[in-house]
């Protein structure tokens, strides 16, 4: 790390009424004889980028150096560019439950499916004929019926065979083509158990689903993230020792594990900051007179602390290299494009 | 008062004195017995049990003018439940049939009779006379809580939080609003402070007529007046008719000793003496003469009627007729006429003693009951008349067969039945006999959302013109607490004459009084007809009125109250008869009449609450309900008179020496509606107002039984949710298991500019996932009509469709669409065919298709077909569905009055986030905070945040809810701010924003006002017939009209050519000739008046001009139109 946190250029202030230094000031011309024009090499060497937690679903990540343009853009890719799969067109052939054909559908297509948009391709247009390149099919055929021996039974799951209809009751219309692409996976929705009707005897619905590939822009059933979101690094600066008598009140002003209370040399406690990652930035420090000019809060403006938390379609550390693959792409069309223009431009002259 | 706050700093009540824990626990108890249509089920029992016997014991003689030995006698009555005979056996009829079958939820009324069949007696029961539209779950109605589960209720067909207490007539739900009246009997005096007049007034309610009566003055003479009299009676002359003809027992009468009155009075002494009037058959005779004649009491046929007999009748049964004269002793008429005489004298010296007329205890509520009454007296009677004049007609006959008068009775079949429906179904109650002509009676029950429904049966209509600018009758009554809703009343022309009745009411059916008569003369009063004047006005004597009649005196008043009370506290009468004493009058006041609103409160002796911990303890545990604390003489009714009379405690810790009881629970002041509001005490009052109608529009859950119910037009919500903060009312009334909104993550913040003027901006992705979306739901009834010649309307699909794309989903078979189809417009829902033939007397098998369509340019989904069969024939109703999810300009509503429209719908990676991710479904303008003074939404917040993040719902009942202390403890102790606000992230720039934002969730109700009902516009269209001017309205696709105060602007910027151009060229521009010469219309080149074509030229002028010549010419004026070039 080049840069130390406690530089005030690099901290938005967290003020009792406001947030003062949200923009970057170090830009070109802004402070006399600095130099702030763009260099790879010192990007390079100030882009940080670190895996703090990975789960199944979810990965926090630190991304250091950048500015907040850039890991705002990818933030956005992730929500609404990163194609995925769902069900976009429903037949239904019967429907006898008691949920509207238009909200069964509505629910369906909100289910997250696991199969990987980068073996699909997007189809043509809405009324093109679906392929097996663009379109994934699934049936769902649920009949409700009562049990035999159920007599005395409250509980409808003893009493009727499937009167709740689960995601996984979802059938993929085997295709040997699109299985052998998908790696010999075959598709199927993210989380077997969501629960889509309930249905009680007689009652059946019968569906013919036909997912496509699409973005979140478009609706946000095509999101593959649930949060993709970030926070700065929060920044406590002590500025002064905090009476004893005040040391837990002040612990207690922070979520625990952010302020600790060790002994120093002299044997007599005092308040370090232990983990400011942990902080909340509730900023209950400020409220308190005791603790006024004691403490400065701020947070690091180019630390961006990254939870992404994947919907199930992609598995969450690839996210990230899939938006930067999109956001590279978009990159390259405006170079095309410009390049275009000051061709179109010299030919003019 | 002032003394007990002062002394006992904020921290003693902070701590709080021992108190009874969770009194507010009687409330759903009370509601368990009582719940909030009580006042209607009571009424129409009541109605159904005792007044419908009274009312044919009244009526229940019919003997036939022509031979007096034959009649027919009534000997009881009952009223059945609904039942349909269908083969021979009966069977049930549930109220949802008759929904979805257009018919009447109704029974038969059965009589038993005693009539001569030729010579001898015989007797008959069960004999039906009509069918009574039954109230649901009223005793009679199938639903009737007794004993019925919720299953049970949905095995009919019915909603288990339905409150009932309304009608099915024809297949629509008709409510019979409450209707507020001035009490009848009751002395009222006002004051014209202009005119220097003081009116005593009594409007005297009695089974045969309603008659008002005053006591008024002129230049300080008292006078009677009334309409059998031509003019004023001086009120002397009035009491010596009566027969007190001494002038020193009138002074007594009137003014006791004091002097003040009888100096006031000495005037009105005077003039009676320079009338010559002395005796009472002097008095007698100047006040025949001014009599009225045409009177009914003139039977035809007797002999003509003294002067003085034509005033004593008058005097006795006209002049406050509710007075009894037995055997003509006048005594007790004539001290009630002296004390109106002596209320208007007090009122004279003291303008104080004046009346309020607003006063909630001189007002009387008519319930659905007594209007039915009211409706089956009249049709009764109608009927009698007609079976006599049947009977009459039969014994005419010489040579008859064997009379059987029973036969009669059922072959009248219908009146009684017809009165009833029509009445109901539209509203209008007109009763020949009491000269009553009302309209609007009766509402379509709105179920619109389920608290629109819950609303109108708890509404409260006056009688008072809308018109008239006075504001006394809309304010808000200082007695209105805990009976009428403070904050549910309309905007608006109905504005505090419409109200709603609080949550803790009950309103009273009639007692019988003359067991109470008999209590009080046993408790000592002494009868009214034994007291002299003498002894009437003495220090310390009281005068006992029931029910507006005076009966006696005591001297003993406060005894004989607190007595009574005992008595009534031990349940020896009926908690509803109320006591109180008037120290200005110095009279006590029994009631124990119909329609008086009253309310339940705890009974404190000696400043102790008889309510203690322990009972409440055995309340919950389920040992006992709120009658046995009723019975126990722990909770008792209280009037508004009385309430007024009692010295009652909000809480516990405020009993103080004297305090007589102590309120439930405070929030009970406020209705059902209003009752949904959390922290309502912390908002501008208009606010909560506004929310009241606002909820009234929230489209939500209606009923569980939604689904099978074929409305007109239904609004329902996708996914509903029940509140994060919500009020004990709102677990008491049901809203949390039908509730009408979501709760949305709102961030109190500027966005864009699109949120100006209560705009909301609304997160795509929220509603792309469900937030906001709805159902609405139409319904077409097409009936199948059958003609007067046999033949009837046919259903078949078409043998060549004249467009085969328009039947693309209509059904071979039957010919009419199937459910969960999508239509579009103009795509046929039935193929019908009607006979060529309907009149002719001959069937013909020659038919003519009439398809109906889906006419709105919407498509829609076929959400039902119910092929059915009602009172009124065959009939197919196609319900239609269409989902909508939130546009620009949808509405929506917080709970606090604060309702705002769609103002942009922004991509989820567009919204700002905060820490944690979370990205809010509604972004919020700020500046609709400081003017509107909604505090109580700025608590929700942070209450259903503290809620959200402690996983808990929070309270936000009124007076009362979870404290903001409480609620920023929980926030500051998950890591959140105290205060409620987030730092957020721009989600545009990626940037922190330079403030805190407030964030957190609010109950949002999407109202029924949506862009898609309403977007309208047209390029050229359809034209009315007579005009050929663009037709008006959505509806009918018609055009925008440039109104007068547009045109208005075009004329004065002088655009003459656009002006043209709007008001002729595009609406009715009419090419026409006019011949030059005669200046009259002429066609095909020809003047038909100058028989020339010479000087006919070409013109064009709006059709309504052409017509308006035309007409002139048809009304003989002659219209010449004056050529003249323009320069």
């Amino acid at each position: 790390m080049s840069r130390s946190n406690d530089d005030p250029r690099r901290q938005v202030q967290v003020l009792p009424e406001r947030i003062g230094n949200v923009a970057d000031s170090e830009f070109p011309g802004h402070y006399p004889g600095e130099d702030h024009s763009w260099n790879l090499q010192k990007f390079k060497k100030n882009l940080i980028c670190s895996i703090q937690r990975l789960t199944p679903s979810t990965v926090e990540f630190d991304l250091v150096g950048v500015d907040a343009s850039i890991a705002n853009a990818l933030r956005r890719v992730m929500i609404a560019e990163i194609p995925t799969v769902a069900i976009e067109t429903v037949y239904v052939w019967n429907n006898t439950s008691i949920m509207q054909d238009e909200v069964l559908c509505h629910r369906l297509g909100l289910i997250p499916l696991k199969i990987d948009p980068r073996e699909l391709v997007y189809k043509k247009s809405a009324n093109s004929a679906p392929h097996d390149r663009d379109t994934v099919v699934f049936d769902l055929r649920v009949r409700c019926d009562k049990k035999d021996g159920s007599k005395g039974e409250t509980d409808p799951k003893k009493m009727y065979h499937d009167s709740n209809v689960y995601t996984g009751m979802l059938q993929w219309q085997v295709n040997e083509d699109q299985r052998k692409r998908m790696g010999g996976e075959a598709p199927r929705p993210v989380d077997p158990d969501i629960l889509l009707v309930k249905l009680r005897p007689g009652q059946m619905v019968d569906m013919h689903c036909f997912a496509n590939k699409g973005t979140g822009a478009d609706h946000a059933k095509f999101s593959p993230v649930a949060t993709a979101s970030y926070r700065l690094l929060p920044h406590i600066k002590l500025r002064g020792p905090i009476p004893e008598e005040h040391q837990e009140k002040f612990q207690k002003c922070f979520v625990p594990g952010v302020i600790a209370i060790k002994e120093d040399e002299y044997g007599s406690p005092q308040v370090v900051v232990e983990n400011p990652r942990k902080d909340t930035v509730s900023r209950e420090v400020l409220r308190h007179k005791e603790f006024e000019g004691l403490v400065e809060l701020s947070r690091i403006r180019d630390h961006f602390l990254y939870n992404v938390e994947s919907a199930g379609q992609y598995r969450p550390e690839e996210l990230i290299p899939e938006a930067i693959d999109i956001l590279l792409k978009k990159i390259s069309d405006v170079e095309v494009g410009l390049d275009k223009l000051f061709e179109d431009d010299a030919t003019a002259a | 008062m002032k003394k007990t706050y002062a002394n006992k700093g904020s921290d003693w009540y902070a701590k709080g004195v021992k108190s009874v824990e969770e009194k507010w626990e009687l409330l759903p108890a009370f509601l368990q017995v009582k719940g909030l249509v009580k006042q209607h089920l009571d009424s129409f029992n009541y109605f159904v049990n005792v007044d419908i016997k009274a009312i044919l014991a009244a009526n229940s003689l019919v003997v036939s003018d022509m031979s007096p030995n034959h009649f027919i006698r009534y000997l009881d009555i009952h009223v059945m439940k609904p039942m349909r005979v269908e083969g021979g056996s009966n069977t049930m009829v549930t109220p949802m049939e008759c929904r979805l079958t257009d018919s009447t939820y109704s029974a038969a009324i059965l009589v038993d009779i005693e009539y001569t069949a030729e010579d001898k007696i015989k007797r008959m029961k069960g004999v039906p006379i009509g069918k009574l539209p039954i109230m649901l779950r009223s005793e009679l109605c199938w639903l009737n809580a007794m004993g019925k589960t919720e299953k049970d209720l949905a095995r009919m067909g019915e909603c288990p939080l339905d409150p009932g207490g309304y009608f099915v007539v024809k297949g629509t739900e008709k409510v019979i609003l409450v209707q507020e009246q001035l009490s009848k009997n009751r002395i009222i005096v006002m004051a014209d402070s202009k005119k220097d007049v003081v009116t005593a007034e009594v409007t005297s309610s009695t089974h045969d007529r309603v008659v008002k009566t005053y006591v008024t003055t002129k230049s300080g003479r008292l006078y009677l007046r009334h309409n059998s009299f031509k003019e004023l009676i001086p009120i002397v002359i009035a009491l010596k008719a009566m027969g007190i003809t001494s002038d020193k027992e009138i002074i007594q009468l009137l003014c006791g000793t004091d002097e003040r009155y009888q100096e006031a009075f000495g005037v009105s002494l005077e003039e009676a003496a320079k009338n010559k009037i002395f005796t009472r058959k002097q008095a007698l005779e100047w006040i025949g003469v001014r009599t009225s004649q045409n009177q009914e009491l003139a039977a035809p046929g007797t002999q003509k009627l003294t002067y003085s007999d034509i005033a004593n009748q008058a005097l006795a049964a006209m002049v406050l007729g509710h007075v009894p004269v037995r055997d003509m002793n006048f005594r007790p008429k004539c001290i009630y006429l002296a004390t109106m005489a002596r209320r208007v004298l007090m009122a004279m010296i003291d303008e104080s003693m004046v009346d309020d007329r607003d006063y909630v205890g001189n007002k009387r509520l008519e319930l659905a009951g007594q209007l039915l009454s009211l409706l089956f007296e009249d049709s009764f009677k109608t009927w009698n008349s007609e079976i006599k004049k049947s009977m009459d007609k039969l014994l005419e006959k010489k040579a008859r067969t064997a009379f059987d008068a029973s036969k009669l009775l059922l072959a009248g079949q219908g009146s009684i039945t017809n009165a009833f429906v029509r009445s109901i179904s539209t509203g209008n109650w007109s009763l020949k006999r009491f000269h009553v002509e009302r309209a609007g009676v009766t509402h379509v029950l709105s179920r619109l959302s389920f608290i629109a429904a819950l609303g109108m049966m708890t509404r409260i209509s006056s009688q008072f013109e809308k018109t008239r600018k006075v504001s006394g009758p809309r304010a808000l009554q200082p007695s209105q607490w805990g009976m009428l809703c403070p904050s549910d009343t309309p905007e608006g022309e109905a504005c505090g004459l419409v109200k709603n009745l609080a949550l803790m009411t009950h309103i009273t059916t009639d007692v019988p009084e003359e067991p109470l008569i008999k209590l009080a003369f046993m408790l000592g009063v002494e009868d009214i007809s034994l007291v002299t004047g003498n002894e009437l006005y003495r220090p310390g004597v009281h005068l006992v009125q029931v029910n507006g009649t005076l009966i006696g005196v005591t001297h003993l008043a406060r005894r004989f109250v607190d007595t009574f009370r005992k008595l009534r506290r031990a349940g020896r009468t009926s908690e509803f008869v109320s006591i109180y004493i008037n120290h200005h009058h110095r009279m006590i006041y029994i009631a124990s009449d119909g329609g008086r609103i009253c309310r339940p409160m705890i009974i404190v002796e000696k400043q102790r609450s008889r309510v203690t911990s322990a009972h409440m303890r055995l309340l919950k545990e389920g040992k006992v309900t709120f009658d046995h604390f009723l019975r126990s003489g722990l909770v008792e009714y209280l009037d508004v008179n009385e309430e007024n009379d009692s010295f009652i405690a909000c809480y516990e810790h405020q009993i103080e020496e004297g305090t007589t009881h102590l309120e439930i629970e405070p929030f009970t002041i406020l209705g059902a509606v209003a009752g949904l509001i959390p922290y309502p005490h912390h908002n501008q009052s208009p606010r909560n107002t506004y929310q009241c109608a606002m909820g009234k529009q929230a489209i939500g859950a209606i009923a569980y039984n939604q689904l099978n119910r074929i409305d007109t037009l239904l609004y329902l919500m996708t996914y509903p949710q029940q509140p994060m903060v919500k009020t004990k009312t709102i677990e008491l009334v049901g809203y949390n298991r039908l509730p009408a909104g979501q709760n949305a993550t709102v961030a109190v913040m500027s966005f864009s500019g699109y949120d100006i003027e209560d705009a909301l901006i609304v997160n795509r992705a929220s509603a792309d996932r469900g937030f906001g979306r709805c159902h609405v739901l139409k319904k077409q009834t097409i009936p199948i009509r059958q003609f007067a010649n046999g033949s009837s309307e046919r259903l078949a699909f078409p043998l060549d469709p004249p467009r085969p794309e328009a039947y693309a989903w209509v059904d071979r078979a039957d010919g009419i669409i199937a459910p969960g189809s999508h239509a579009n417009q103009g795509d046929v829902l039935i193929h019908r065919e009607t006979p060529v033939d309907t009149r002719g007397g001959s069937r013909s098998d020659t038919y003519k298709p009439t398809p109906i369509a889906h006419k709105l340019p919407e498509p829609t989904m076929i959400d039902k077909v119910l092929i059915t069969e009602g009172d009124d024939g065959a009939m197919v109703k196609i319900l239609t569905r269409q989902t909508r999810r939130p546009e620009l300009g949808d509405k929506f509503s917080s709970r606090h009055g604060q309702k705002g429209v769609c103002g942009l719908i922004v991509p989820q990676e567009d919204m700002p986030f905060n820490d944690q991710g979370i990205v809010p479904d509604i972004i919020m303008n700020p500046h609709g905070f400081p003017s509107r003074m909604t505090v109580g939404k700025m608590i929700e917040l942070l209450s259903g945040k503290a809620g959200v993040v402690s996983g808990a719902l929070q309270y936000g009942t009124a007076f009362g809810g979870s404290k903001v202390v409480d609620m920023s403890k929980i926030l500051i102790d998950k890591g959140f701010s105290y205060a409620g606000k987030d730092m957020l992230t721009s989600g545009i720039t990626g940037q922190s924003l330079e403030c805190y934002v407030y964030f957190g969730p609010i109950y949002y109700q999407k109202l029924k006002h949506m862009v898609m009902d309403k977007m309208h516009a047209r390029p050229t269209g359809p034209r009315a017939n007579l005009t050929r001017q663009p037709t008006e309205g959505r509806s009918k696709d018609g055009g925008l009209r440039l109104g007068e105060m547009e045109r208005d602007c075009l004329i004065g910027y002088g655009a003459t050519q656009l002006l043209l151009e709007r008001l002729m060229i595009s609406s009715d521009a009419f090419e026409t000739q006019v011949c030059e010469i005669c200046g009259m219309l002429g066609y095909n080149q020809w003047c038909p008046m100058c028989k020339t074509g010479k000087g006919i030229i070409k013109l064009t002028i709006p059709y309504a001009a052409k017509l308006l010549i035309q007409e002139l010419m048809g009304m003989n004026i002659m219209p010449r139109l004056c050529m003249e070039d323009t320069v």
